[in-house]
């Protein structure tokens, strides 16, 4: 068993959207449309159930005499999103039938021939990953290119990247070759540089994650992303208390009715 | 956004190109960045451009309307059974396992046209998942529809005099079953939305429960006032739900979290302001004034206020699941 993970390093990225076009025909994902959307050069805007992989375009605001090398200024950054394959999934947690499942590579898969389009997983996912086809029914999601790892090879967008701004690896090995990388850059003068890797909070780390330049909220990604399941006593006490008061009410009251007719 | 300029028909000749132009005028500002800046920009604040960061809830309009099915009669077979037991008019406890049957009956029929096919609803019951309230759901309203199924043949059997011992027996158990799994039924939906990321439900995860729990009960009490009965329990249960429907609106008006803002505000916040004001005050009233009313009068007034109690809890049902909608869409990462 390997736990498998991407390091996605945005200052290696060139906004190529080759991982988005390898993703969709590796998968045979279909196409989503294209709608101007008047955001930088993001016509995707975000992942969805047929979008896996999603290139970000974070404009900057450029600065007279700055060029787009000059480490102290960042007026555009590219970043490709993916699924972060949480180690605890909301949507594996939420899902009713089973479709989704952690695999042998720690990585969270959804069976579409299992799956049965309840939705439940699209309002558990603390990263608006999963979306259910409006044509289809059924929610789907970054595979991890789970048949590709049984074969031993790389998951397509990894492979196709061009400036190995992908990489694919063990967990452990790609948070030190992260740690590498950030005192790599800082030595260039590059100093708002940082790894996205939430592990202190619920979701207990994810197997992907990412260096971006400034903050990671800018890219949408979540500093405290939170997994659903952490409310499930709150909800069930609320709704044990609440069976109580409406049975106990009820008792109450056609017995004093009872009490009353005689 | 800065104030359109009104067009009269005096200044301009062609007041519907004009017009026209407006229209134009008012979608392009919608797209126009909200924060001041001469072009739209990602900030620790607003995000990525200012998408959403989750998903809104997909669910078509059976969900809702599920939900609302599901708390009447899930209510309902609970009072049949403790009417059963406390020796209850007879009528009274036909009609409420009627109401339990019928919706025990529609509610996995809605869910099956949420999901598209019936096969699918199948999928949910190949595996039981305890940490997932949709699949302690589902078995909750499978056992619930078996036992008002079995309460209504019991009764059926009984009333056309056939396997008399069989019958009685069918009813009890009919009922025992109703009761302890109509009042999960009731209550499981709002851990449903509560159990989310959904910002604006999430925060209201202990609330929702509750609130679903009295909506149901007043939908339930409602429904049996308007088939006509007029016991003093059933007013006594209708106005302890509008009690405690009026008490859940306050709560939510006062909390002061911006994330629940789409409660309170735009189309969302007045949907929810509308449900609570319909299951909460205007039934209390109705059902005070009845309380002193005699005759004709007090049932009158009583049946308003259980038109108003099975409409609010519809429209409130309805409202959460819109206001989770706005709330997906205005999240931002944090």
């Amino acid at each position: 068993m390997t736990t498998s993970a991407f390091l996605t390093d945005s200052t290696l990225c060139i906004g190529c959207k080759a991982c988005e076009v390898a993703c969709k025909e590796w998968n045979g994902v279909s196409s989503d449309g294209l709608d101007w959307s008047g955001l930088s050069y993001d016509n995707t805007m975000a992942l969805g159930a047929r979008t896996w992989r999603h290139v970000k375009f974070v404009e900057g605001i450029p600065e007279i005499g700055k060029g787009g090398n000059d480490p102290a200024g960042s007026p555009w950054n590219f970043s490709s999103d993916v699924c972060k394959h949480c180690e605890v999934a909301g949507c594996l947690e939420a899902c009713p039938t089973g479709a989704l499942v952690r695999t042998e590579f720690d990585s969270v898969y959804l069976q579409p021939d299992v799956c049965n389009g309840c939705a439940y997983c699209v309002v558990s996912c603390p990263f608006g990953v999963l979306e259910r086809d409006q044509e289809d029914g059924r929610a789907f999601k970054c595979t991890f290119c789970y048949d590709r790892q049984k074969s031993g090879l790389t998951p397509a967008c990894a492979k196709v990247c061009p400036t190995q701004s992908i990489q694919f690896g063990k967990i452990d090995d790609l948070r030190d070759r992260a740690q590498k990388r950030i005192a790599e850059l800082n030595d260039r003068g590059i100093t708002d540089a940082n790894v996205w890797d939430p592990v202190n909070t619920s979701v207990g780390g994810t197997h992907a994650i990412f260096i971006v330049r400034g903050d990671p909220k800018m890219y949408n990604l979540p500093p405290n992303p939170q997994v659903p399941t952490e409310s499930l006593r709150a909800a069930w006490t609320s709704a044990a208390i609440a069976a109580g008061f409406m049975l106990a009410g009820t008792l109450m009251a056609f017995l004093g009715a009872g009490a009353k007719r005689v | 956004m800065s104030e359109l300029p009104r067009i009269k028909q005096e200044d301009v000749p062609e007041l519907d190109r004009e017009q026209r132009l407006v229209l134009i005028q008012r979608e392009a500002m919608q797209f126009m960045p909200s924060d001041g800046s001469a072009f739209p920009l990602a900030s620790p604040q607003n995000g990525y451009y200012q998408l959403p960061m989750l998903k809104k809830p997909s669910w078509s309009w059976e969900v809702p309307l599920y939900f609302f099915v599901g708390g009447a009669a899930g209510s309902a077979g609970m009072i049949g059974a403790v009417a059963h037991v406390t020796g209850a008019p007879a009528e009274v406890v036909r009609d409420a396992r009627r109401i339990a049957f019928a919706g025990a009956i529609l509610s996995p029929a809605l869910l099956i046209s949420d999901l598209g096919r019936p096969a699918r609803f199948l999928a949910m019951l190949r595996v039981f998942k305890p940490q997932s309230p949709m699949s302690v759901g589902v078995y909750v309203l499978m056992a619930f529809s078996a036992g008002a199924t079995a309460a209504n043949l019991g009764e059926w059997l009984e009333r056309h005099r056939q396997f008399s011992r069989i019958a009685v027996f069918m009813q009890n158990l009919g009922d025992i079953v109703a009761l302890m799994f109509g009042l999960p039924l009731v209550t499981y939906t709002g851990v449903l939305i509560g159990v989310t990321v959904i910002p604006a439900w999430n925060k209201n995860v202990a609330l929702l429960p509750a609130h679903f729990a009295a909506s149901g009960m007043a939908a339930a009490v409602g429904l049996l006032e308007l088939m006509g009965h007029e016991s003093p329990a059933l007013q006594a249960l209708g106005t302890g739900a509008a009690l405690m429907e009026t008490g859940m609106g306050i709560s939510i008006e006062a909390n002061p979290d911006p994330a629940v803002e789409p409660l309170k505000r735009g189309t969302s916040g007045w949907l929810i302001r509308l449900g609570g004001v319909l299951s909460g005050p205007v039934p209390l009233v109705l059902r005070a004034f009845s309380f002193f009313s005699k005759g004709r009068r007090a049932s009158k007034l009583r049946k308003y206020a259980a038109v108003s109690s099975v409409v609010g809890s519809a429209i409130t049902r309805a409202a959460w699941i819109h206001a989770g909608s706005v709330s997906a869409r205005q999240s931002r990462p944090t």
